[in-house]
């Protein structure tokens, strides 16, 4: 039972057009095409077209939650949107089996002068929910959403948050077999959050979810497997920690760069080198810096700093290191030791810099190095990640009492 | 599993599985009165509930489009002196007969494209909007029945024992307008030229229709008479409340049974456009 297959998508096309006129024209002509009983559209692309998915194929069983990620305009909506049956595709076939339901949009068909209350016997018909069911779950719903007394004020008068905490209720409280959810926790405080994920946990027990996101820690969290597409083709499926990597690879390939790196030095240095750094590092492998600097005078005090930039050029992470034995006069060349980097998978920019005792700096390179920190866990939200390392089963259940006594 | 109902897309044409098409399209319609019922009682409620005159806006606009003419008549501008029944009462029943048929029309396309946010967003079965739609025309028409009392009161008209088939008459009218309004739908919701060209082609097209006018005797007005298809519909629906004898009924017959056979030709239409139309008009 649990390992039925509910979404079946195989080969699975659809295109689009860029130009606005030509497309609508192109809507009549294909319309025209399936009212004289000849098959889709043409098989081509027309001017202007372009596959907007393309060639897509997979699973999703019963129990199981597929994380859909790309970047914007990758063909995600597009996809849910054939799964939905909203729009036909060109190519391909997709078999759905049992109840069908969508968050594409959260309160859709809310109107703005009807009360909450009202709103929700609408929401529901829309979404194929009886006057009786929703008699039942009504109660619930209210509260699910913590609307309280408001539900009989005009949804006018609502926040956003509550616009769209009103609508997940509803979108959720239909109990189906195939889930597809776009984007839709991107809204909502923090704490509404973590009630939709348990909600969304506790429906996916029983039914096939697709989850598209670009919140790549609740598709770690949620998700078994992850297709990633670009530009409408299947990049990667299949392990949601080696998919998030592909899916942050795409990015990075676009990813501008914040500032060009540059080194400067002041006297009394003559030079300040820092050589080329690995740039790839699995997390937790510590880095060795090798650094040639050509002073003309001893400096007896000098602190080294480290800096750490993510590709937004945010500051994240910085470390100090003071050398007792000084440096120079000439040139000296010092290996320094830096332990297992605590930054999670993903790309940064490194600056070195060298200071006087009196905290000027006299040699600076600035964002010059450039590291891609992989592995450890993809569903890590901040840019730091403890390495968190085991997580061992022992015997001795019995004495925990005893540990936490001899606190 | 076996038990769970699959639905299956493909490129297919969904007319070459007649059965399965006809199948669907029943099922959708049992399927959306619920839905259609939520989205009338939900449109209906909200319509007015923001304006001061209220449902007052339903007779507004069979009277203002026939006052002129009283107007006109009464001045002696424009002579229209062979209506059997006094002209006030011929104008304001013609009108008001008349914008059932407009209503109809509109319908459609308005509510279709009022809920293009949810169309392009879920899958409901949008029988339930023309459903919706229809329910609208239909309230719209009950409300100006009063409007018809009222005018048959004041002008000491008895309605003759024909009276009765009077509902019947609108309907024929409301069903002509709705299967024009549906067949337009598709390619409005494409181009709003449709929208812009609507309400200038239905003005025109009352001032061809013996709506505020007996059926001429002879002449190039006489020949369009006949050939308007609406005649039949506007004269024999408007004689059967007020005189009982018509001469149009066989007319009426051929194109309400015209009517409602194309109008299934209509629904098989909008039910085919609409994915390819929701893949253009996006979000």
């Amino acid at each position: 039972m649990r390992d039925d297959v509910l979404i079946r998508v195989q080969s699975v096309s659809k295109k689009f057009c860029r130009d606005l006129k030509r497309s609508l024209w192109y809507g009549v002509r294909d319309t025209v095409n399936d009212l004289l009983g000849r098959d889709g559209s043409a098989q081509d692309l027309r001017r202007d077209e372009f596959w907007a998915v393309n060639d897509v194929s997979f699973e999703v069983r019963r129990g199981e939650c597929l994380g859909l990620i790309g970047r914007n305009g990758a063909g995600k909506t597009t996809l849910l949107k054939m799964l939905n049956g909203l729009i036909k595709p060109e190519r391909g076939r997709i078999e759905m089996r049992g109840q069908l339901g969508a968050l594409i949009a959260l309160g859709s068909g809310f109107n703005p002068i009807l009360s909450g209350r009202e709103n929700v016997y609408v929401n529901g018909a829309v979404l194929g929910m009886s006057k009786k069911k929703i008699d039942a779950k009504i109660d619930e719903i209210i509260d699910f959403a913590e609307i309280g007394e408001f539900i009989d004020a005009p949804v006018q008068s609502y926040s956003s948050g509550m616009q769209v905490r009103l609508g997940f209720a509803v979108a959720t409280a239909m109990e189906p077999d195939v889930l597809l959810l776009d984007e839709v926790l991107a809204v909502g405080d923090t704490a509404f959050r973590i009630k939709c994920h348990r909600r969304i946990s506790r429906i996916r027990r029983n039914a096939a979810v697709i989850f598209v996101s670009h919140d790549m820690p609740a598709v770690a969290l949620i998700s078994d497997r992850t297709l990633v597409l670009s530009q409408g083709e299947v990049h990667f499926e299949g392990d949601t920690s080696r998919g998030i990597e592909a899916y942050e690879a795409l990015n990075e390939k676009t990813t501008y760069r914040p500032d060009k790196g540059f080194i400067r030095c002041h006297p009394p240095l003559r030079s300040f080198e820092i050589a080329p750094i690995p740039e790839e590092l699995p997390f937790g492998t510590p880095v060795v810096v090798d650094m040639l600097i050509d002073s003309t005078t001893h400096l007896a005090n000098v602190a080294f700093r480290v800096d750490v930039y993510n590709m937004a050029g945010i500051f994240i992470a910085n470390g100090i290191a003071e050398n007792p034995k000084g440096i120079g006069p000439g040139k000296t060349r010092s290996h320094i030791e830096i332990g297992p980097l605590p930054l999670k998978a993903g790309r940064y920019l490194l600056s070195f810099s060298i200071a006087d005792a009196a905290g000027e700096f006299l040699g600076f390179s600035s964002k010059s190095h450039e590291i891609v920190i992989t592995g450890g866990h993809p569903g890590t939200t901040t840019d730091c990640q403890l390495d968190v390392r085991t997580w061992t089963n022992v015997d001795e259940a019995d004495s925990f009492r005893a540990a936490m006594l001899h606190q | 599993m076996s038990d769970l109902p699959v639905t299956i897309y493909t490129p297919e044409s969904p007319l070459r599985r007649p059965a399965t098409l006809a199948r669907q399209m029943l099922g959708d319609l049992v399927r959306s009165r619920e839905l259609a019922w939520r989205l009338f009682v939900r449109d209906t409620s909200a319509q007015y509930r923001q304006s001061i005159l209220g449902y007052i806006w339903i007779f507004i606009p069979p009277l203002v489009s026939s006052l002129p003419f009283i107007f006109l008549n009464t001045q002696g501008l424009v002579k229209i002196n062979d209506t059997p029944i006094p002209y006030g009462a011929y104008a304001i029943i013609g009108t008001t007969i008349w914008q059932a048929f407009v209503d109809a029309l509109n319908a459609p396309l308005r509510t279709v494209t009022l809920a293009r946010p949810m169309l392009t967003r879920i899958n409901l079965p949008r029988e339930a909007l023309l459903l919706s739609a229809l329910a609208q025309v239909g309230l719209g028409f009950v409300v100006r029945l009063a409007l018809l009392i009222i005018v048959l009161a004041w002008f000491h008209i008895i309605p003759p024992i024909t009276a009765a088939l009077f509902p019947l008459g609108i309907t024929s009218l409301v069903l002509f307008g709705f299967l024009i309004g549906v067949l337009l739908t598709p390619l409005g919701l494409l181009y709003s030229d449709v929208q812009y060209a609507v309400p200038v082609a239905t003005t025109f097209l009352m001032l061809l229709t013996p709506v505020l006018y007996p059926v001429p005797e002879s002449g190039l007005a006489h020949t369009i008479a006949k050939l308007n298809p609406l005649t039949p519909l506007v004269v024999v629906t408007r004689d059967w409340l007020t005189i009982g004898n018509t001469t149009h009924t066989t007319g009426f017959i051929v194109v309400t049974v015209f009517a409602t056979a194309l109008l299934l030709v209509g629904w098989v239409i909008f039910r085919v456009a609409m994915p390819h139309l929701i893949a253009r008009i996006g979000n």
